[in-house]
């Protein structure tokens, strides 16, 4: 597969008062042309960290300390500042997770549109307009030319994403990272907004990782998935494969607790425990300790990755030949 | 907006109505007169009633305000006790000037200052340049001007005689009194700069500018600093109308005679007409200073301005 996006080994660590936490560690997949990558987990377990490595828009008190990022030959994980900023926006864009803040309050939607097209396409103020007003109708909102003289505040969150996209979209960009592009909006709006997403993504062929933890969004959008936990993918495989075959209890136990519209089921699945600490991570397994499965050798040592296909692969000792076998529950969620 | 502000200029209006009714009859409960009590006795009985007369004071306490409010309607203060026979407003109208200039100076210069302090420190957060900064902020704010005040007018004024030390002769006497008091300023709105700039820095909108590619000073200019305004705006109103309305110790020790001094020697006074007369030209400046400061939220913030009628 030609791919247009290579992360390899990446390591993110921040470094703060009460020591280095590795927010990312050993992460790799690459995304293919076209392709839409989810990358899913809970909270910290590092998906949003990965994203913002890619955009090198990391805080601060974070460094990456590991790997690469590879993007059509460029390295981007050492790239200087000011090339950063021509990738940035032009090549691969962003779409935040919450419209209500990502938009600056005290500029039109216009000039927050045509800022993008003026800094990367060298636009005129009546042609970055022109295309804004494109833009606009593109992500389906109405009355363009009166909206682009509008603030924020006037506008709806569907609509504040929608404006968004149009941003991320701009430049035609070759890669567009969605962090959680939905969960801040309500259940009608997001149908509507993954449905924009996806349409516009068979248009441009553009390549879409999107950030979730929701895997409704995933089974919508997504071809392939990366399953994130404690800073590492702990199993990854196109979205069949995901759903269908998951091999690590993890996978299962996530899949377990996606609620479910059709099934009266008397109280919601959670995975007990919490995830480990990642300013002291565990030499093994970090689902050791949350999962029902767990040996000896899961505290000890990390599991390598054992290849189900080309495609599928799950980081677990139970897929290891000596390890007994163990069924999938089916309160996992056979759909 | 012509609404608005007409709504404004009524409440405008209420206030210094309450205002002078308030001052009036708290004068009229202050101990003494304007007169000298032992020197007023000894005066003939019809001497005495003339006095009292010409000023109004032979009537009763109602009639005295009713009088005083319907001559402050028509812009009239009345007459001081002190200097006679001058008009409260001429009075003041003469030393608005020193103060106003000196105030002036001084809130552009400190506000100059103090933005780019605070920028400054913000954007190079936790580095030398943010404590060098933050560390003048607190030596501004705890450094008393009038110990700034000696230290400018020994060294610049006397020892190396570039501007004049103190009274009110020509242009450059404005200068170092509009410097002794504009470190306040910068300490103030450079801490509030800082701390604001930080805060924006954080919002998510700012990463939204970064992840469009945007340069550093763009988005600093375009979306960082435009948004932290928004609270600098909040406490110049107060900072103006002290700065603009003459500050006392300040003109006392550079002998400027501006309105700080004239309020203070009309207390000692009891000089009730110019009292009143300062008090009211406070009032009414400062509710000015207010109103400009929510129009000019307004011009900064767009959620405000629709907020208050359509613009």
């Amino acid at each position: 597969m030609n791919s247009l996006l290579e992360v390899k080994d990446l390591q993110v660590s921040f470094y703060t008062y009460a020591g280095e936490i590795q927010a990312v560690r050993d992460v790799s997949f690459s995304l293919g042309k076209g392709e839409t990558l989810a990358i899913v987990g809970e909270s910290g377990s590092g998906k949003s960290v990965t994203s913002k490595s890619i955009m090198r828009l990391l805080a601060k008190s974070a460094k990456i300390k590991n790997g690469s990022i590879r993007f059509e030959g460029k390295e981007l994980a050492s790239l200087p500042e000011k090339q950063m900023q021509g990738i940035r926006g032009k090549e691969i864009s962003m779409i935040f997770q919450d419209p209500m803040t990502s938009l600056n309050p005290t500029m039109t939607i216009g000039r927050q549109i045509t800022e993008v097209l003026r800094k990367h396409r060298n636009m005129g103020r009546d042609e970055a307009a022109k295309r804004a007003v494109e833009l606009l109708n593109q992500v389906g909102i109405p009355n363009p030319e009166k909206r682009l003289k509008q603030y924020p505040h006037q506008l709806s969150g569907g609509m504040r994403q929608r404006v968004v996209i149009a941003i991320a979209l701009a430049c035609n960009p070759k890669v567009i990272i969605a962090d959680e592009p939905t969960t801040a909006l309500d259940v009608t709006i997001q149908a509507q907004i993954l449905e924009l997403m996806n349409r516009l993504q068979q248009q441009m062929e553009t390549s879409i990782i999107l950030i979730t933890h929701d895997l409704g969004v995933v089974a919508h959008m997504a071809s392939r998935v990366a399953v994130m936990y404690a800073g590492k993918i702990v199993e990854t495989g196109t979205v069949d494969e995901i759903f269908y075959e998951p091999k690590h209890p993890y996978t299962w136990g996530l899949l377990a607790s996606m609620p479910k519209l059709h099934e009266k089921s008397e109280e919601l699945l959670a995975i007990p425990g919490t995830p480990p600490d990642l300013s002291d991570p565990p030499k093994g397994c970090p689902f050791a300790a949350r999962c029902p499965y767990t040996m000896e050798i899961c505290y000890e040592q990390m599991p390598s990755y054992t290849e189900h296909s080309g495609t599928h692969r799950a980081a677990c000792w139970l897929q290891d030949s000596r390890a007994p076998k163990v069924e999938r529950p089916l309160a996992g969620g056979e759909r | 907006m012509k609404r608005y502000i007409g709504i404004r200029i009524i409440y405008l209006l209420i206030t210094l109505f309450i205002i002078s009714t308030v001052t009036f009859f708290l004068m009229k409960a202050l101990p003494g007169t304007p007169f000298d009590e032992e020197k007023l006795a000894q005066l003939p009985q019809e001497q005495k009633q003339m006095i009292l007369t010409s000023y109004g004071l032979d009537k009763p306490v109602i009639t005295q305000y009713v009088n005083y409010i319907k001559n402050v309607a028509q812009g009239d203060l009345g007459t001081s006790f002190f200097y006679t026979g001058q008009k409260v407003t001429n009075i003041i109208s003469g030393r608005l000037f020193p103060s106003a200039l000196i105030g002036l100076q001084a809130v552009l210069l400190g506000l100059a200052i103090g933005m780019i302090l605070g920028i400054v420190a913000a954007y190079r957060h936790n580095t030398g340049w943010d404590y060098a900064t933050m560390i003048i902020a607190v030596l501004g704010v705890s450094i008393p001007n009038f110990v700034l005040a000696a230290l400018l007018q020994y060294y610049v004024g006397l020892k190396w005689g570039l501007l004049p030390v103190a009274f009110w002769e020509s242009y450059p006497s404005s200068i170092l009194p509009s410097i002794a008091l504009c470190v306040g300023v910068i300490a103030l709105i450079a801490r509030f700069v800082r701390t604001e700039m930080l805060e924006v820095l954080d919002q998510d909108y700012v990463m939204t500018a970064k992840a469009k590619g945007l340069g550093t000073i763009r988005i600093m200019f375009q979306h960082v600093i435009r948004n932290s305004l928004i609270s600098v705006i909040t406490i110049l109103g107060p900072i103006v109308v002290n700065l603009l309305t003459g500050s006392l110790v300040i003109e006392n020790i550079f002998g400027i005679p501006g309105i700080g001094s004239l309020f203070v020697d009309s207390i000692k006074m009891n000089d009730y007409s110019t009292i009143m007369g300062i008090t009211l030209f406070y009032s009414a400046f400062y509710v000015l200073v207010m109103l400009i400061v929510d129009l000019l939220y307004g011009l900064v913030d767009p959620r405000i301005r629709l907020a208050s009628g359509k613009g």
